[in-house]
Formats: C-alpha cells, sequence, structure tokens
C-alpha cells in the first residue's frame, strides 16, 4: 500500500480519472441536450448499451475504428428518432418511453450480439482505439500523462463540453431550446416549432449517448460484454441534475465520479480479503449522497415531462 | 390540393370490450413488430412463435415450468403497478427482490428450532422485510428530499446486487464447494411444493396472494384512495388533506416488500440456496408487466403469465432453432412501447377535421 504516495501512482489515478470520466461526459451532454428541450430521456442506458454494440460489430467486421463510432453514432440518433417520436409526437409518458426504449435497446444488443457472434468460450476481440499523445505536450513529465495521452475520444469529449456550452448560451438555436424546455407555450407563439426543436434535442442526445457507448467497446475495451455499460446511463442522469443542466458543471460531475471509479479500479488491485463488490458500490452509493445534497436545490426545465399540444 | 386534417380529440373513458381488446391487440402487433428482428436473421417468425408456445405450454411439464417462471413475475409485476398507480417511479424492484433473496436466506441459514409452517412464514416476512427496507431508502428520500425516484431506485438495485455478490464470494461462500453460493437453508424453511414432480411452489399461492391484495389496496381501502389521489394529481390530494409524503413511503414499503417475497420465493421454493443469479432481471420484466396489465390486478396476472409464456417459450425455443433467448425481451421491449402508444386511444381518438 505505500505506492499511495508515489508520483506514478498518482499519475495512473489521475490519467484514469480523466479517461474513466469520457463516456459519462459524452452521456451526460446528451442528456443535458433532451431535457433542456423538456424530455426526460431514460432509454439513455439502452441507447448507451445499442451504440457499445453497434460499434464493436462494426469494427468487428470492418476493421475500421471510426465506422464503429459512426454506426455507434447513428444507432443512438434511431433511438433518439423513436423516444422523440414517442414522447413529443405521441406525447406519451417520458419515464415508460425512455424505459421501454432502454429495454428494447438492451434486449436488441444482446440478441443481436448472439444472433451474430454466438457464444464462443473466448469473446472476440478488435484492436480497439491507442492513445494519441499530443506531440511535445505529452512530453511534458507528470502533466503530459495524465493530460495529453488519451484517446481521440477524451479529447472529443472534452472538446464537447464548451461546445455544448456555446449551442446551448450564444446560439438561436440554444435559446430556441432552452425556452422550449422552459414554456413551450410562448416559445410556440414567437414562431418556434416545440416539435421540430424537442426532436433535433433528442436527435442529437442519442447520438452522444451512442458515442458514449462506443467507448466502452472500441477504447476502455476491445470486446463487447453484457454488463459494459454497468448502470452508467443512470448515473448520467444523475449528473444533469448535479450539473443544473450546465454543461460546464457536467465535466466536474463527470470527473468526480471517473475519480470514483479510479479508485475502485486501484483498490480492486492492492486490497486483500476484502470482497472487490465493496468498491463497485462507491459511485453508485456517491451518486446517491450527491442526489441527496443538491435535489432541493435542482432547478428542473419547467416544461419537463410535459409533452405539448397545441389546443 | 385539399388535404384531408386530423386532429386528436379528448373522449369519454372507452367501453369494456375496448379495455380488454387493447392489451390483446398490443401482443399482436408486438409479435408482428419483433418478426421484423427473427426475419433479420433469417428465421420463419410463424415457426420460432409456434415453437415457443409449444414450449410454454405444449406439454404438462412445460406449463409447469412456465407457472415456475410466472411465480417472480406476478409479484413483481404487482409490486411496480401498486408503485406506478401512486407515480412514485420504483424501477427498483429488481435490487429489492435480491434485498427480499438476501434477508431470506439469512433466516433460512439461521436452522432456527422452527416448524415447517412457522419457519416458511418467517422465511416470508423475512423477504418482505428485506425489500421493504431496501425500497424505503428512495421512497422516503423522495418524501423527504424530493430526491428523484427514478434514479435512487435503478442505483440501489447496482448496489443490492453487488452486496449479494460480495457477501457470496466472502462471508457466505459455501465452505465445501467453496462456490459463491450460500449454503442450503434450513429443510423446515423451504417451500411446499404445490404439484407432485413439478417445481411449482407455494410461491404462487403467495402471487395471486398479492394480487388480490393489490385489488383490495387500491379499490377497497382508504390508503387505496390515497394512493390513486396521489397518483392522479398530488396537489389536489394534498388539498384534500392527504399526507402525500406518508403515502409514498407506505407505497414504497410496500411495493418494495412484495418484490422482496418474490426473492424469498426464489430461494426457498426453486434453489434452496442464495446465488448470485438469483434474478434473471425479473424485478425489470415487472414493469413491462405493470403497464401492459395496465396496473390493473386481473391484467398484472395476465400479461405475467403471458411474459413467462414469451420467457420459458424463448429459452425452449432457443435450444432447437438458431434464435438467441434474447428475443423474448426484444418482445418485451417492443410490447412496452406498442402498449404505451395504445393507451393514448383510451384518452383520444382521431377525428377527420372538416
Amino acid at each position: 500500500m505505500s505506492d499511495f504516495l508515489t508520483v506514478t501512482f498518482w499519475v495512473g489515478f489521475l490519467a484514469a480519472t480523466i479517461r474513466l470520466a469520457t463516456p459519462l461526459i459524452l452521456a451526460t451532454l446528451g442528456e443535458t441536450f433532451a431535457e433542456r428541450s423538456g424530455v426526460l430521456n431514460l432509454g439513455i442506458e439502452g441507447t448507451m448499451m445499442f451504440g457499445a454494440l453497434a460499434a464493436f460489430l462494426t469494427t468487428y467486421f470492418t476493421h475500421s475504428l471510426w465506422l464503429g463510432v459512426l454506426a455507434a453514432v447513428v444507432s443512438g440518433m434511431v433511438f433518439g428518432l423513436l423516444m422523440a417520436f414517442l414522447a413529443v409526437t405521441l406525447g406519451l409518458s417520458q419515464h415508460v418511453s425512455g424505459l421501454g426504449i432502454t429495454i428494447l435497446a438492451t434486449g436488441l444488443a444482446y440478441y443481436l450480439y448472439r444472433a451474430v457472434i454466438g457464444s464462443p468460450t473466448v469473446p472476440p476481440h478488435v484492436d480497439s482505439f491507442n492513445t494519441l499523445p499530443i506531440p511535445l505536450l505529452s512530453k511534458i513529465p507528470v502533466v503530459g500523462p495524465i493530460f495529453f495521452d488519451h484517446f481521440a475520444l477524451t479529447y472529443i469529449a472534452f472538446l464537447l463540453v464548451p461546445v455544448a456550452g456555446y449551442v446551448i448560451y450564444r446560439t438561436t438555436y440554444g435559446l430556441s431550446l432552452r425556452s422550449v424546455g422552459e414554456n413551450p407555450e410562448v416559445a410556440d407563439s414567437v414562431g418556434i416549432s416545440v416539435h421540430k426543436i424537442r426532436y433535433s434535442a433528442l436527435i442529437i442526445a442519442g447520438a452522444l449517448m451512442g458515442l458514449a457507448g462506443s467507448f466502452f467497446t472500441l477504447a476502455e475495451f476491445n470486446l463487447f460484454l453484457f454488463d459494459i455499460v454497468g448502470g452508467r446511463g443512470w448515473v448520467s442522469i444523475a449528473l444533469v441534475i448535479f450539473a443544473n443542466w450546465i454543461p460546464v458543471r457536467v465535466l466536474w460531475g463527470a470527473l468526480l465520479f471517473g475519480g470514483v471509479d479510479a479508485i475502485g479500479l486501484r483498490l480492486q488491485g492492492t486490497s486483500i480479503g476484502i470482497p472487490f463488490q465493496i468498491y463497485l458500490i462507491l459511485p453508485y452509493l456517491l451518486t446517491i449522497i450527491m442526489l441527496i445534497l443538491i435535489a432541493r436545490n435542482a432547478s428542473y426545465p419547467s416544461a419537463m415531462l410535459k409533452p405539448y399540444r397545441r389546443e | 390540393m385539399h388535404l384531408p386534417k386530423y386532429k386528436l380529440e379528448k373522449r369519454l373513458p372507452p367501453p369494456l370490450w375496448f379495455q380488454i381488446l387493447t392489451p390483446v391487440i398490443a401482443v399482436v402487433i408486438s409479435l408482428l413488430i419483433s418478426s421484423i428482428f427473427l426475419l433479420a436473421i433469417k428465421q420463419d417468425p410463424l415457426q420460432a412463435y409456434l415453437y415457443m408456445f409449444r414450449g410454454a405450454v405444449g406439454s404438462k411439464f412445460a406449463f409447469l415450468e412456465m407457472l415456475v417462471k410466472a411465480t417472480p413475475l406476478i409479484l413483481t409485476g404487482v409490486a411496480v403497478a401498486l408503485a406506478f398507480t401512486a407515480k412514485f417511479w420504483n424501477i427498483g424492484a429488481e435490487g429489492q427482490l435480491y434485498a427480499g433473496a438476501f434477508a431470506a436466506t439469512w433466516v433460512g441459514i439461521m436452522n432456527l428450532p422452527l416448524p415447517a409452517p412457522l419457519y416458511i412464514l418467517v422465511v416470508v416476512l423475512a423477504g418482505f422485510a428485506g425489500g421493504a427496507i431496501w425500497a424505503l431508502v428512495p421512497g422516503y428520500l423522495k418524501a423527504r428530499y424530493k430526491v428523484d425516484d427514478v434514479v435512487t431506485t435503478l442505483l440501489m438495485n447496482y448496489i443490492m446486487i453487488y452486496i449479494v455478490g460480495g457477501i457470496l464470494s466472502g462471508p457466505w461462500r459455501n465452505p465445501k464447494t467453496m462456490y459463491p453460493a450460500s449454503v442450503e437453508i434450513a429443510q423446515n424453511a423451504d417451500f411446499p411444493k404445490l404439484i407432485a414432480h413439478s417445481r411449482v411452489h407455494f410461491g404462487l399461492v403467495l402471487a395471486v396472494l398479492a394480487v388480490i391484495a393489490l385489488y383490495f389496496i387500491v379499490r377497497r381501502t382508504r390508503l387505496g384512495f390515497e394512493i390513486r389521489a396521489t397518483g392522479t394529481n398530488a396537489g389536489a390530494a394534498r388539498f384534500l388533506g392527504i399526507n402525500t409524503l406518508k403515502t409514498i413511503i407506505y407505497v414504497a414499503m410496500i411495493s418494495g416488500g412484495i418484490a422482496g417475497i418474490a426473492g424469498a420465493g426464489e430461494v426457498a421454493g426453486v434453489q434452496y440456496h442464495l446465488i448470485q443469479s438469483i434474478s434473471p432481471g425479473y424485478g425489470y420484466d415487472g414493469i413491462v408487466i405493470a403497464m401492459l396489465g395496465r396496473l390493473n390486478p386481473a391484467g398484472v396476472l395476465l400479461s405475467a403469465i403471458y411474459f413467462a409464456m414469451i420467457i420459458t417459450g424463448a429459452q425452449v425455443m432457443s435450444r432447437s432453432l438458431n434464435v438467441p433467448p434474447y428475443i423474448a425481451s426484444v418482445i418485451q421491449g417492443v410490447t412496452l412501447l406498442v402498449m404505451l402508444a395504445m393507451l393514448l386511444s383510451f384518452e383520444y381518438r382521431i377525428r377527420r377535421e372538416r
């Protein structure tokens, strides 16, 4: 346990934190778009799961990682579209529509994996992403390996944070998005199409959730496992509340949870006698504690959960 | 050119035959949609469904095995239906089932000096208590701190499943086999068989009792009135003097307790010891069952039996045909969404505008 104090330990730990935050950042940004438009998308967990599968199968057959990523994004958009049809056009319960999508997408992912791959004793692998060290910067001692030697998807996730912030706060689209989520009647009266904005937000959300899924099978691991997403979609739902629907704060929440995940991973290796499950509980437990602390101050978009119909 | 316009129009509550027919139509449409996925892997949907049907009810053995599967599904369906009636979004029946199984095993392996009927009662109560306590946490957090119930119930599933995993790989590991499973519970704690030479056990009686209890609680008691009022319009319910916070907490505990009994049944009626895979997702199935049954007791019973047929049927079919058993989950997801969309027809009808 003495290696707690070494630089190597901390560099490894911080780099792992950033790496493990990646899917959380992507999925939480996605959910932020959905909820900002007034739609809670509980399809997140299943959309991530299917994205992970789509990425894996595509890369497995084409040997192209980026085609895999693209497949995950497109599959996410399709589930986003389905969510929009159910929750926006038909105006059905957002809770049940989202859960239905998660059940369907998860079931489909398992079904397709078994149909295509079967159940071999050794699950097949793909050649997953290598890290992409940034020239010069990655050579800086300590700082380099922590920040500048990551997967391309990790850099993309971090860059998308300011992009999402810009879109939501500095563009006409973002203004429409926020007004549709806060007061759809008023938005409608000034000529903003509530349904179009919600559709677009859910498709963007789906794309980001699918992208998050691809990280598991193409970067974090190099294979598809049935519990590969492991509730990170649900953690993302909580992170949106933690971030108070503000993209920049998503970053802090995701890093916090990436950190807890990283602690779990490190301690699993070092502990003796304590069941490793204790460490796996940590992120879920922390999420619940965090929700208790912030629940009263959470400012949900006013129109969330309410379908919009013109009378 | 003048296109006719269509408009959704509110309508009066639909007649009873329509309410009964809707789930049946939803089931048929769902099977039609799901056949796309069978065709996609070059399988004949008709043949696949026929094999599933035969696998579920084609023989006495198949039928009884289907009932074994239906037992936990009825219970989780009832648990979710009760919670959803109060708009307590309990997505945590899976974790509550594990908590119930955990508690039931705990008293089961104590080898208490009790005669069989009494020991069984203790096991059932322990299962109820385990599930109730596990659901009390999100119920209390929602009532007291307005913490989102969807997220907490879901996350607590993972926590309980890991707790069970930790216990089984640590303190409760079977010392003889070294397998991560508890030792067998006391024989006096085993649920009796209802039918000789089958696995149908006393849990089925509990499941049917739970259906009756759901009807009785929701329709015939003061609490039921408060539950329905809280679910329909919490603001108005408070105005009527209903303590909605207390209602939510009661609902959470009863709902969790019933899911916990499902766990106790799997331990004391099927496995006789606690294993990590005590539930392959019965808690999540409960959500689909409750929705297809329209949160109605008889509906929940029928839809639990339907999904028990789908799940057992899919398992049997996958052994003969080259179709993954996960087609059952696909059918579930499709059915949930189709049923949800069809419920819209209860409230609205499409009218052509002139």
